[in-house]
């Protein structure tokens, strides 16, 4: 059974529902910053996300499929040209909803949708979290290696890629500095 | 079909509108101007929400 859509229904019929959700992704699309209700603005901005997400991808194909639901060819172009790149080091996330309070005549919850700005710094994905731990492990190892060691450990370091080059000296002089500080510990206790 | 046996009384019917009672909004400060607000909202007075201007006014 496939998993059912969150958020409200709208419209009058699942085609109404679809029209609706396009014609709120194109007029959002083109002006970057769109007032509607909340309910309206919640189920718009996994819709605005996966066609941003295709536009990033760039091809013909994703264009096509974004051209299913956006009609307006030069809100696609748009889309693909200017909205795209500025969020090539964004990893989703590129809207978002303000709420602003009832609408007066029906008290209707409003909100404003828009495309976030561009992300400034790279995201904080850079070093990860194992990246993080071996490179603290490096320093740990480099700091109780003895002087003469040290160097040697970082020239191995070189011989190897640069993608291992984090964890493989920690590998190679691994034993003996790791002797060492047990020896270290025992001598203090 | 079971119907009221006795006209409801004026003082039955008042009791019971008596506890229809509207309650007051929450509100919150805005950061901002610090006018009242509606939480989680941006500030209808000033237009800012989280420090950023949302509404043009």
């Amino acid at each position: 059974m496939p998993t059912p859509t969150k958020g409200a229904r709208l419209g009058g019929s699942p085609a109404h529902e679809k029209l609706i959700l396009a014609n709120l992704a194109t007029e959002l699309f083109r002006h970057g910053k769109i007032k509607t209700t909340e309910s309206k603005a919640k189920r718009l901005r996994p819709l605005a996300e996966q066609l941003v997400t295709k536009a990033k991808r760039g091809d013909l194909h994703a264009r096509r499929r974004v051209l299913a639901t956006v009609k307006d060819k030069d809100v696609v172009y748009a889309l693909f040209e200017q909205i795209a790149p500025r969020y090539a080091n964004r990893p989703g996330g590129y809207t978002r909803i303000t709420k602003i309070g009832p609408r007066k005549g029906d008290a209707a919850p409003m909100a404003v949708i828009e495309l976030v700005e561009e992300l400034q710094v790279a995201a904080s994905t850079g070093p990860s979290k194992e990246a993080r731990k071996a490179a603290a492990q490096q320093a740990k190892v480099e700091a109780l290696a003895p002087e003469d060691e040290a160097p040697a450990a970082a020239a191995k370091g070189d011989d190897v890629q640069d993608d291992q080059d984090a964890e493989a000296p920690v590998s190679a002089s691994g034993d003996k500095p790791g002797d060492k500080a047990e020896g270290e510990d025992t001598d203090k206790a | 079909m079971a119907v009221p046996k006795r006209k409801m009384s004026r003082s039955n019917t008042r009791s019971r509108r008596a506890n229809w009672k509207a309650t007051a909004v929450t509100t919150a400060a805005c950061s901002q101007c610090k006018s009242p607000k509606l939480p989680h909202a941006a500030c209808p007075v000033c237009g800012t929400y989280n420090g950023r201007q949302v509404l043009e006014v």
